[in-house]
């Protein structure tokens, strides 16, 4: 072990108890900071994830300005043969949907609600919703006059599987449309204003219906995982017609409410962690301080003996980070740990259940430990610490043998 | 002993400056400590607030009444069953800060563009001026005027979607109790604005009385709703509603029971706040503790002087106490006043519309106003002098049992 290493650490232990209780403010941070990180990731991984399951799916092909304003005649023209060409492309799948709103009346109650038209057959490569399906069953011929609808509209509705619905609203040219559709099944995603207004119509039927030719609002395609969602943009771009009549969109501009929503939590998290690191950095310095006044005699005597105030400064660095690693290893040690608990039970408090509900979470969080998770919050407490030392350590630069040996 | 205390907190004082810069720096700490911690409360309880005050005016008033099956069913099967005349001369009795009566369903409205399902609302405007969401000196045209005024205001964002505006028609559809589709021609006569985009998407305004006569209810209403003069407490409102119309089969609600959402995250929020106080202060008592053991253990020999001369361990104690509240109560003086005037400094709202469709998410708008209460700052300094008091009792402790000759002998 080099000298200057064996002196710092044992310099560390001359006053046991005040370098136990600095590291103690470091390991404390660290488990928090680690715990807290870890369970962001996780929660918004799962934020994203169930966010675009149910419908948005990764990207969109749309008309131009159907993203502002979903209006009935900003149309994708021949959508099923455009979403049979994107399920081509490596990795993606792909399905064409029209979507629209209308008077759904039952025997004895009528609502408005949105009516999507999906393709049976591949719905479920994009969608959670086919797999939803609690009574009955999911759609299954292309232009079959049948019909899903959400669990909680459907009691509204004071209808249930095998029973006939009208559909009222307008075609693509204005026109009146109606049909007659029977229940095929009922989904139920545990998201309100999902189970309490939408319903899916086969996309031919969909079409027939509301005059719509081949045409549909969007292509719903999802990417491999959504690090692929960039390079799965420019492949579907690279499918449309060079004319600017279609558009894509990627989820974070089909939602930007997920991101920011994101962003706006991760701003209140990073203001609550940097003034626990300031915190700590406060006690490193106390400490640092403390030990080089307190050394001050014994400081002068080696530089009389030729020590160059460079080499003491360092000495003084060593220690800081000595105690640094101490405090990023204990941490990610012990916050791994407390965190991979939780990954395994779920974490909850009261009232996270109702909360995680407005954002489509489940009310058990599972926090994910990862290397970023584990070693980011730790690692900016130590630079932190190597920083606040900085000025005990320069202070030793200034220091005068002959006026430190007398010092008091 | 008054005595003995002034000559403590005389001695207190003075060993605080003995070391200044570790004073200083323990000082630093607590400040910045206790800023964080009554800044980010005020900005979160801040938000909160917003959310609060878009929820409840969405919904609006601080309690309702309706059939029982209606929030499960909300048809225009589920009336009151109370005509409204006289549910509104016993709703004038409760002594409500405000109150009105409504129709409330789901509806269907058509422009020769477009169709959209949304939620129409048959209002007493003269009663609801006070209380609604929409601004009223933004509208375009102008707000409904009376009961039977025959015009429908809508939101913007739904004007938009439709492609009409002020002067133009469109067709109001719903259900009349015995399913049959009720629908009209009505001139928009205002458009009006909300804080948020939902609001202008989702609602549509108007008469009660033509609301009335379109789905063929004369005299009949869906809910009536009552305010309060605080919405965190609204159960007296909700108990005087309650004793006026649970005799005919009705049910109250207060908005906690309505909107659980905005309960919980308002119930939830001052777990955050104590929970956030006490990380914080766990953070500062590491370095307390430290600051004070170095301070007792500079000073073993004196303290051991001391006790040689005949002061009585419990004076040493409350010295060091002393220290320890004194460090405290400074750093939480200069910390408290930094963070009122931090948020004095951004009283008007800080700006975060970068964010803001992730603020509606929440159900939140785009400008963070932050709101500081005072039951907030009482419990972050009573926290930190309560738990700081305890954690400086053991160093204070230690120092009080020092054996004098072996203190006074001890080499340092």
């Amino acid at each position: 072990m080099p000298i200057e290493l064996r002196l710092a650490w044992r310099n560390l232990w001359r006053q046991p108890k005040r370098t136990l209780l600095t590291t103690g403010a470091m390991v404390f941070s660290n488990v928090l900071l680690v715990f807290m990180i870890s369970l962001q990731v996780g929660m918004y991984g799962l934020m994203v994830e169930n966010g675009l399951k149910v419908f948005t799916g990764h990207l969109q092909v749309q008309a131009p300005g159907y993203i502002d304003d979903a209006k009935m005649r900003l149309i994708v023209p021949d959508a099923v043969a455009l979403a049979d060409r994107l399920r081509e492309l490596d990795g993606l799948s792909a399905v064409a949907r029209g979507s629209t709103f209308a008077l759904a009346s039952s025997e004895d109650r009528t609502y408005g609600m949105a009516v999507m038209g999906v393709e049976p057959d591949y719905e479920a490569d994009v969608s959670s919703l086919p797999g939803l399906i609690g009574a009955g069953r999911y759609l299954e011929a292309i232009d079959a006059a049948e019909i899903v609808i959400g669990e909680r509209l459907a009691r509204n509705l004071k209808v249930g599987v095998g029973d006939e619905l009208t559909l009222l609203g307008s075609g693509l040219d204005g026109s009146f449309a109606a049909t007659v559709v029977t229940i095929a099944g009922l989904f139920e995603t545990g998201i309100p204003d999902i189970d309490r207004g939408i319903g899916a119509l086969p996309i031919g039927h969909f079409q027939e219906v509301f005059y719509m030719g081949d045409a549909a609002h969007m292509v719903v395609a999802v990417a491999a995982s959504l690090d692929a969602v960039p390079a799965a943009v420019a492949a579907v771009e690279s499918q449309l017609p060079a004319d600017g009549e279609l558009v894509v969109h990627d989820w974070d501009a089909l939602v930007p409410e997920l991101r920011q929503s994101i962003n706006a939590d991760l701003g209140g998290a990073l203001f609550m962690y940097g003034v626990l690191v300031v915190l700590v950095a406060f006690s490193v310095l106390n400490t640092q301080l403390m030990s080089v006044l307190e050394r001050t005699r014994e400081f002068g005597i080696v530089m009389a003996l030729g020590l160059k105030p460079g080499r003491l400064g360092r000495l003084v660095l060593l220690e800081a980070a000595l105690m640094g690693l101490i405090g990023v290893l204990a941490g990610a040690l012990l916050g791994g740990l407390l965190t991979q608990y939780f990954a395994v039970n779920g974490f909850t408090y009261p009232g996270l259940e109702e909360m995680a509900a407005q954002f489509n979470l489940p009310g058990r969080l599972h926090p994910e430990v990862t290397l970023l998770s584990l070693f980011a919050g730790p690692l900016v407490v130590f630079a932190f610490t190597l920083l606040a030392t900085a000025y005990p350590a320069f202070r030793l630069r200034r220091l005068k043998p002959v006026e430190a040996m007398r010092a008091a | 002993m008054s005595r003995l205390f002034s000559v403590s907190a005389a001695l207190a004082w003075r060993n605080l400056w003995r070391n200044h810069r570790r004073t200083l720096i323990m000082l630093s700490a607590i400040s910045v400590g206790s800023w964080a911690m009554i800044f980010l409360t005020a900005l979160t309880q801040g938000m909160v607030t917003d959310m609060m005050r878009q929820g409840l005016a969405v919904l609006p008033g601080h309690a309702q009444a309706h059939h029982p099956a209606f929030r499960d069913d909300p048809n225009i099967v589920n009336l009151l069953p109370i005509p409204d005349g006289e549910l509104e001369s016993r709703l004038a009795r409760g002594d409500f800060a405000a109150w009105s009566t409504r129709i409330n369903v789901p509806a269907f409205i058509a422009s020769e563009r477009e169709t959209r399902g949304v939620t129409l609302l048959g209002i007493d405007p003269e009663r609801e001026r006070d209380f609604t969401f929409v601004d009223l000196d933004t509208v375009d045209g102008r707000f409904l005027e009376t009961a039977d005024d025959s015009g429908v205001v809508i939101g913007r964002k739904l004007a938009e979607t439709l492609e009409t505006r002020v002067g133009k028609r469109i067709v109001v559809m719903s259900q009349s109790p015995d399913n049959e589709v009720a629908d009209r021609g009505f001139r928009v006569v205002g458009v009006f604005r909300a804080e948020l985009p939902s609001q202008e998407e989702n609602y549509v305004f108007v008469g009660k009385a033509t609301a009335q006569k379109l789905l063929g209810v004369p005299d009949r209403v869906t809910e009536a709703v009552v305010f309060g003069t605080d919405f965190r407490n609204p159960e007296p409102v909700l108990d005087r509603l309650d004793s006026l119309v649970s005799a005919d089969g009705v049910t109250a609600q207060s908005w906690k029971d309505l909107d659980v959402y905005l309960s919980t995250t308002l119930a939830s929020m001052d777990g955050f706040v104590l929970i956030w106080v006490i990380v914080i202060f766990l953070a500062l008592s590491f370095g307390l503790v430290n600051t004070l053991l170095m301070a007792v253990f500079e000073r073993i020999r004196e303290i051991g002087v001391m006790l040689a001369l005949g002061v009585k361990p419990a004076a040493i104690l409350l010295q060091i106490v002393l220290e320890s509240m004194l460090l405290l109560g400074i750093g939480l003086v200069l910390g408290n006043l930094l963070a009122f005037a931090s948020v004095q400094l951004i009283s008007d709202g800080i700006d975060i519309s970068m964010v803001a469709d992730g603020m509606e998410m929440m159900g939140a708008t785009s400008r963070l106003v932050p709101d500081l209460r005072m039951q907030d700052v009482v419990l972050a300094n009573g926290v930190v002098l309560v738990l700081g008091f305890f954690a400086s009792l053991s160093p204070a402790w230690r120092a009080s049992r020092y054996e004098p000759v072996e203190a006074i002998t001890t080499v340092q």
